[in-house]
């Protein structure tokens, strides 16, 4: 299925979680925010979080600023 | 007099000087500018994680969050609903509930927009947000904001990376005189003197990132930084001499030779 992960369209395998998506992108989930469809997701339910088609997923991190 | 601590909701700092952690040529001179400052409070941004290259390293390989308050902003947000959003991811990435908001309403100036910072500091502050708004130097747009909710004020000193010092001294005392919340100067200081003539007008603290980073050298201006704040604070609380116009001797007149 196609999803747009950080504003580019992305495939991955269907039914994802945010949890399986991070593995994949070998994110290490406690440094970064993750935002599915204009909602944050708490960390703790990455594992329920079920990406489907079409679906927005931002994720962030921490970057130098002012 | 020994000072009192800076105290912005429920947390209190040693060091009146917070610091950005942008625009540094290197990691290791961020972490030792860091050191340099004395900083307690350091800003970060919220940004998308590169997906194209996963082997950059983190910020936070590099900055010890048990020894320095991460305070995330929402910089680059022309919008309250873009902020918002920043401001949520930030506090999902990081360990509190502070946030720096940003809501800027122009590129070339980056000036806020104040409209949208006072609507998303209500929103945030509802939220359960500690909300610390950069805003421009007007008064009345601080009054607007501590009364929405914010923990602290922060007037700008001089456009973002412009390094142009206080602009408009009389309009910080006036904020920092009518204030029901800390004041902080956000922006705008070029050198140590900058950053001493803020805090001779009495505000709470001050804020800088390119004052530090872009310097040639940003670990000792990082320095000179620490003992300007310290050394304006005890000049406002010292109490200066007024202004006049003429002289007035500071030796005895009487048993002048020759008198």
């Amino acid at each position: 299925m196609t999803i747009v992960l950080n504003g580019e369209t992305f495939e991955t395998a269907k039914q994802v979680t945010v949890g399986r998506l991070l593995h994949s992108l070998h994110i290490d989930p406690r440094r970064v925010a993750v935002e599915h469809n204009l909602v944050v997701v708490k960390k703790s339910a990455y594992d329920l979080t079920v990406i489907n088609d079409g679906d927005e997923i931002e994720v962030v991190n921490f970057v130098g600023g002012g | 007099m020994p000072d009192s601590l800076l105290t912005i909701a429920d947390k209190s700092f040693s060091s009146r000087l917070i610091v950005g952690s942008g625009k540094y040529a290197t990691n290791e001179i961020m972490v030792q500018a860091l050191e340099a400052s004395n900083a307690e409070m350091i800003t970060v941004a919220v940004r998308r994680v590169n997906l194209s290259n996963r082997s950059q390293e983190s910020l936070l390989d590099h900055i010890d969050t048990s020894k320095y308050f991460l305070l995330p902003n929402t910089a680059g947000c022309y919008s309250a609903d873009d902020a918002i959003r920043a401001a949520r991811l930030g506090r999902e990435a990081g360990l509190s509930n502070w946030v720096k908001l940003e809501v800027i309403g122009d590129e070339k100036t980056l000036f806020p927009d104040n409209e949208a910072l006072i609507q998303a500091t209500r929103v945030l502050v509802k939220e359960g947000f500690v909300v610390l708004p950069y805003t421009n130097d007007d008064p009345i747009s601080c009054r607007k904001l501590a009364d929405a909710g914010a923990a602290a004020v922060m007037p700008l000193g001089a456009p973002i990376g412009s390094g142009l010092g206080i602009q408009n001294s009389n309009n910080i005392r006036i904020i920092k005189e009518s204030s029901t919340v800390p004041v902080i100067v956000d922006a705008g200081v070029g050198t140590a003197s900058d950053a001493a003539v803020a805090m001779e007008l009495g505000v709470d603290g001050v804020l800088m990132n390119t004052g530090i980073a872009g310097a040639d050298n940003p670990v000792e201006m990082a320095e000179a930084m620490k003992f300007a704040v310290k050394a304006g604070r005890l000049a406002y609380l010292a109490g200066r001499i007024q202004r006049k116009m003429y002289a007035t001797a500071s030796s005895p007149l009487d048993g002048v030779l020759g008198s």
